[in-house]
Protein backbone atom coordinates (compact mmCIF):
# COMPACT_ATOMS: atom_id res chain seq x y z
CA UNK A 1 0.00 0.00 0.00
CA UNK A 2 0.95 3.66 -0.43
CA UNK A 3 2.97 4.88 2.45
CA UNK A 4 2.34 8.83 3.60
CA UNK A 5 5.31 9.93 1.21
CA UNK A 6 3.68 8.38 -1.97
CA UNK A 7 0.77 10.55 -1.90
CA UNK A 8 1.72 13.92 -3.67
CA UNK A 9 -2.18 14.64 -5.10
CA UNK A 10 -5.63 14.34 -3.23
CA UNK A 11 -6.80 14.11 -6.68
CA UNK A 12 -5.24 12.09 -10.04
CA UNK A 13 -3.69 14.77 -12.01
CA UNK A 14 -4.21 12.66 -15.11
CA UNK A 15 -8.40 13.72 -14.73
CA UNK A 16 -8.81 16.69 -16.22
CA UNK A 17 -6.18 15.87 -19.20
CA UNK A 18 -8.08 14.89 -22.49
CA UNK A 19 -6.22 12.41 -24.76
CA UNK A 20 -7.07 13.04 -27.94
CA UNK A 21 -8.75 9.87 -30.19
CA UNK A 22 -7.89 8.75 -33.53
CA UNK A 23 -8.16 6.90 -35.92
CA UNK A 24 -6.21 3.42 -35.72
CA UNK A 25 -6.74 2.27 -39.34
CA UNK A 26 -5.25 6.01 -40.39
CA UNK A 27 -2.40 5.49 -37.89
CA UNK A 28 -1.47 2.38 -38.47
CA UNK A 29 -2.21 1.78 -41.86
CA UNK A 30 -4.39 -0.81 -42.05
CA UNK A 31 -6.47 -0.93 -45.42
CA UNK A 32 -8.50 -3.77 -45.32
CA UNK A 33 -10.55 -5.07 -42.74
CA UNK A 34 -11.24 -9.32 -42.46
CA UNK A 35 -15.04 -10.18 -41.83
CA UNK A 36 -13.92 -13.48 -40.98
CA UNK A 37 -11.23 -12.05 -37.39
CA UNK A 38 -13.85 -11.71 -34.98
CA UNK A 39 -10.73 -11.13 -32.07
CA UNK A 40 -10.24 -8.02 -34.14
CA UNK A 41 -14.41 -7.13 -34.75
CA UNK A 42 -14.86 -7.12 -31.31
CA UNK A 43 -13.01 -4.14 -30.23
CA UNK A 44 -15.93 -2.17 -32.32
CA UNK A 45 -19.02 -4.01 -30.70
CA UNK A 46 -20.29 -3.29 -27.22
CA UNK A 47 -21.66 -6.37 -24.50
CA UNK A 48 -25.46 -6.45 -26.67
CA UNK A 49 -22.91 -7.02 -29.91
CA UNK A 50 -23.98 -3.65 -31.15
CA UNK A 51 -21.99 -1.35 -33.21
CA UNK A 52 -20.18 0.96 -31.44
CA UNK A 53 -19.95 5.22 -32.39
CA UNK A 54 -17.30 6.96 -34.09
CA UNK A 55 -17.58 8.81 -31.01
CA UNK A 56 -16.68 6.35 -28.93
CA UNK A 57 -13.89 4.84 -31.38
CA UNK A 58 -12.26 7.70 -33.10
CA UNK A 59 -12.71 6.50 -36.52
CA UNK A 60 -12.90 7.99 -39.23
CA UNK A 61 -16.11 8.00 -41.44
CA UNK A 62 -14.18 5.82 -44.21
CA UNK A 63 -13.09 3.31 -42.37
CA UNK A 64 -15.88 3.49 -39.65
CA UNK A 65 -18.28 2.28 -42.54
CA UNK A 66 -15.84 -0.46 -43.49
CA UNK A 67 -15.76 -1.72 -39.84
CA UNK A 68 -19.98 -1.53 -39.73
CA UNK A 69 -19.87 -3.44 -43.24
CA UNK A 70 -17.15 -5.93 -41.61
CA UNK A 71 -19.35 -6.45 -38.40
CA UNK A 72 -22.53 -6.76 -40.86
CA UNK A 73 -21.14 -9.67 -42.99
CA UNK A 74 -19.67 -11.46 -39.99
CA UNK A 75 -23.43 -11.68 -38.57
CA UNK A 76 -24.51 -13.03 -41.12
CA UNK A 77 -22.14 -15.64 -41.51
CA UNK A 78 -22.37 -16.94 -37.88
CA UNK A 79 -19.22 -15.18 -36.78
CA UNK A 80 -20.79 -12.52 -34.64
CA UNK A 81 -23.64 -12.69 -32.97
CA UNK A 82 -26.92 -10.49 -33.87
CA UNK A 83 -27.66 -10.12 -30.40
CA UNK A 84 -26.23 -11.09 -27.36
CA UNK A 85 -25.45 -10.47 -23.53
CA UNK A 86 -22.01 -10.36 -21.41
CA UNK A 87 -20.12 -10.78 -25.15
CA UNK A 88 -17.09 -9.46 -23.27
CA UNK B 1 -9.00 -9.95 -63.60
CA UNK B 2 -10.97 -9.30 -60.76
CA UNK B 3 -10.65 -11.25 -57.25
CA UNK B 4 -13.12 -12.77 -55.43
CA UNK B 5 -14.12 -14.79 -52.29
CA UNK B 6 -16.92 -17.08 -51.30
CA UNK B 7 -17.01 -17.82 -47.81
CA UNK B 8 -19.92 -20.64 -46.82
CA UNK B 9 -20.51 -22.89 -44.04
CA UNK B 10 -21.25 -26.79 -44.29
CA UNK B 11 -23.78 -28.29 -42.58
CA UNK B 12 -21.17 -30.42 -39.52
CA UNK B 13 -23.61 -33.71 -39.64
CA UNK B 14 -21.91 -34.54 -43.10
CA UNK B 15 -19.26 -37.55 -42.52
CA UNK B 16 -15.49 -35.75 -43.31
CA UNK B 17 -15.60 -37.03 -46.76
CA UNK B 18 -18.81 -35.76 -47.33
CA UNK B 19 -18.28 -32.21 -46.18
CA UNK B 20 -14.46 -32.44 -48.24
CA UNK B 21 -16.81 -33.51 -51.45
CA UNK B 22 -19.29 -30.76 -51.13
CA UNK B 23 -15.98 -27.31 -51.05
CA UNK B 24 -14.75 -30.13 -53.98
CA UNK B 25 -17.74 -29.41 -56.05
CA UNK B 26 -18.11 -25.95 -55.57
CA UNK B 27 -14.17 -25.56 -56.77
CA UNK B 28 -14.74 -27.43 -59.83
CA UNK B 29 -17.85 -25.39 -60.53
CA UNK B 30 -15.79 -22.17 -60.47
CA UNK B 31 -12.92 -23.93 -62.79
CA UNK B 32 -15.60 -24.94 -65.16
CA UNK B 33 -17.08 -21.25 -65.42
CA UNK B 34 -13.60 -19.78 -66.01
CA UNK B 35 -12.24 -19.03 -62.78
CA UNK B 36 -9.12 -19.72 -61.50
CA UNK B 37 -8.87 -20.88 -58.06
CA UNK B 38 -6.22 -18.41 -55.86
CA UNK B 39 -6.80 -20.55 -52.38
CA UNK B 40 -9.03 -22.43 -50.26
CA UNK B 41 -9.32 -21.89 -46.83
CA UNK B 42 -10.42 -24.34 -44.72
CA UNK B 43 -11.02 -22.54 -41.66
CA UNK B 44 -12.70 -26.01 -40.28
CA UNK B 45 -15.25 -26.70 -37.24
CA UNK B 46 -16.29 -23.40 -35.69
CA UNK B 47 -18.90 -22.53 -33.12
CA UNK B 48 -21.52 -20.70 -34.36
CA UNK B 49 -22.41 -17.58 -33.01
CA UNK B 50 -26.07 -18.43 -33.27
CA UNK B 51 -28.20 -21.35 -34.36
CA UNK B 52 -28.46 -22.01 -37.71
CA UNK B 53 -31.05 -24.66 -38.86
CA UNK B 54 -30.87 -26.09 -35.15
CA UNK B 55 -27.31 -26.74 -35.58
CA UNK B 56 -25.14 -24.74 -33.13
CA UNK B 57 -21.72 -25.94 -35.26
CA UNK B 58 -20.89 -25.55 -38.92
CA UNK B 59 -18.03 -26.16 -41.62
CA UNK B 60 -16.09 -22.85 -42.69
CA UNK B 61 -15.03 -22.71 -46.30
CA UNK B 62 -12.95 -19.80 -48.01
CA UNK B 63 -12.64 -20.04 -51.62
CA UNK B 64 -10.64 -17.00 -53.31
CA UNK B 65 -10.58 -16.72 -56.59
CA UNK B 66 -9.96 -14.59 -59.72
CA UNK B 67 -12.62 -14.39 -62.90
CA UNK B 68 -12.76 -11.76 -65.80
CA UNK B 69 -16.41 -10.77 -64.55
CA UNK B 70 -19.38 -11.61 -61.91
CA UNK B 71 -21.11 -13.37 -64.12
CA UNK B 72 -20.81 -16.67 -62.56
CA UNK B 73 -21.29 -15.58 -58.93
CA UNK B 74 -24.94 -16.09 -59.79
CA UNK B 75 -24.75 -19.24 -61.11
CA UNK B 76 -22.71 -20.32 -58.08
CA UNK B 77 -24.87 -18.79 -55.83
CA UNK B 78 -27.97 -20.14 -57.38
CA UNK B 79 -26.11 -23.59 -56.64
CA UNK B 80 -25.35 -22.85 -52.99
CA UNK B 81 -28.88 -21.60 -52.26
CA UNK B 82 -30.07 -24.81 -53.41
CA UNK B 83 -27.57 -27.17 -51.60
CA UNK B 84 -29.44 -28.33 -48.21
CA UNK B 85 -25.56 -29.15 -47.49
CA UNK B 86 -24.70 -25.47 -47.64
CA UNK B 87 -26.19 -23.78 -44.28
CA UNK B 88 -24.97 -19.84 -45.38
CA UNK B 89 -22.46 -18.58 -47.88
CA UNK B 90 -21.07 -15.20 -48.13
CA UNK B 91 -19.40 -13.96 -51.59
CA UNK B 92 -18.02 -10.51 -51.84
CA UNK B 93 -15.18 -8.78 -54.09
CA UNK B 94 -12.00 -7.99 -53.24
CA UNK B 95 -10.15 -4.69 -54.08
CA UNK B 96 -6.31 -4.37 -54.36
CA UNK B 97 -5.62 -4.51 -50.06
CA UNK B 98 -7.77 -7.51 -50.06
CA UNK B 99 -6.29 -9.25 -52.08
CA UNK B 100 -3.12 -8.27 -50.37
CA UNK B 101 -3.90 -9.06 -46.74
CA UNK B 102 -5.01 -12.60 -48.05
CA UNK B 103 -2.09 -13.17 -49.41
CA UNK B 104 0.41 -11.59 -46.44
CA UNK B 105 -2.01 -13.76 -44.47
CA UNK B 106 -1.12 -17.16 -46.32
CA UNK B 107 2.50 -16.01 -45.54
CA UNK B 108 2.10 -16.05 -42.54
CA UNK B 109 2.47 -12.40 -41.96
CA UNK B 110 -0.73 -11.96 -40.49
CA UNK B 111 -2.17 -14.44 -37.65
CA UNK B 112 -3.79 -15.24 -34.45
CA UNK B 113 -0.71 -17.46 -33.52
CA UNK B 114 1.57 -15.72 -34.69
CA UNK B 115 0.40 -11.95 -33.28
CA UNK B 116 2.80 -10.06 -35.10
CA UNK B 117 0.41 -9.02 -37.26
CA UNK B 118 0.72 -4.91 -38.33
CA UNK B 119 -2.68 -3.85 -37.09
CA UNK B 120 -2.65 -6.33 -34.29
CA UNK B 121 0.58 -5.53 -33.13
CA UNK B 122 0.34 -1.82 -33.06
CA UNK B 123 -2.76 -2.06 -31.45
CA UNK B 124 -2.21 -3.21 -28.45
CA UNK B 125 0.91 -1.38 -27.63
CA UNK B 126 -1.16 1.65 -26.79
CA UNK B 127 -2.95 -0.63 -24.18
CA UNK B 128 0.06 -2.83 -23.03
CA UNK B 129 1.75 -0.03 -20.91
CA UNK B 130 -1.21 0.50 -19.12
CA UNK B 131 -2.39 -3.00 -18.36
CA UNK B 132 0.96 -4.32 -17.08
CA UNK B 133 1.53 -2.23 -14.46
CA UNK B 134 -2.01 -2.57 -13.06
CA UNK B 135 -1.40 -6.30 -13.44
CA UNK B 136 1.93 -6.27 -11.19
CA UNK B 137 0.23 -4.22 -8.67
CA UNK B 138 -2.30 -6.66 -8.03
CA UNK B 139 -0.01 -9.50 -7.96
CA UNK B 140 1.83 -7.90 -5.35
CA UNK B 141 -1.02 -6.74 -3.55
CA UNK B 142 -2.62 -10.00 -3.62
CA UNK B 143 -0.05 -11.77 -1.28
CA UNK B 144 -0.37 -8.79 1.46
CA UNK B 145 -3.90 -9.39 1.97
CA UNK B 146 -3.52 -12.52 1.96
CA UNK B 147 -1.19 -12.53 4.85
CA UNK B 148 -2.69 -10.27 6.96
CA UNK B 149 -5.96 -11.62 7.22
CA UNK B 150 -5.33 -14.70 8.69
CA UNK B 151 -3.56 -12.86 11.81
CA UNK B 152 -6.40 -10.70 12.42
CA UNK B 153 -8.62 -12.95 14.23
CA UNK B 154 -5.42 -14.32 15.96
CA UNK B 155 -5.15 -10.82 17.37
Amino acid sequence: MATQDEIKFLSNPNIGKKQKKYCRFKKFGIRHIDYKDPDFLIQFINEQGKILPRRLTGNSLKYQKRVATAIKRARHLAILPYVSDLLK
Amino acid sequence: MKHFEVTFIVDPVLSGDEVKSTAQTYQEMLTKEGASIVHVDEMGLRQLAYPLNKRSTGVYYCIEFSAPTGALIGKVELAMKRDERIMRFLTIALDKFGVKYNDDKRNGKIGKKVRKEKPVAELSRPYSPKVAPIAQAIEAEIPEEILETPTKPVE
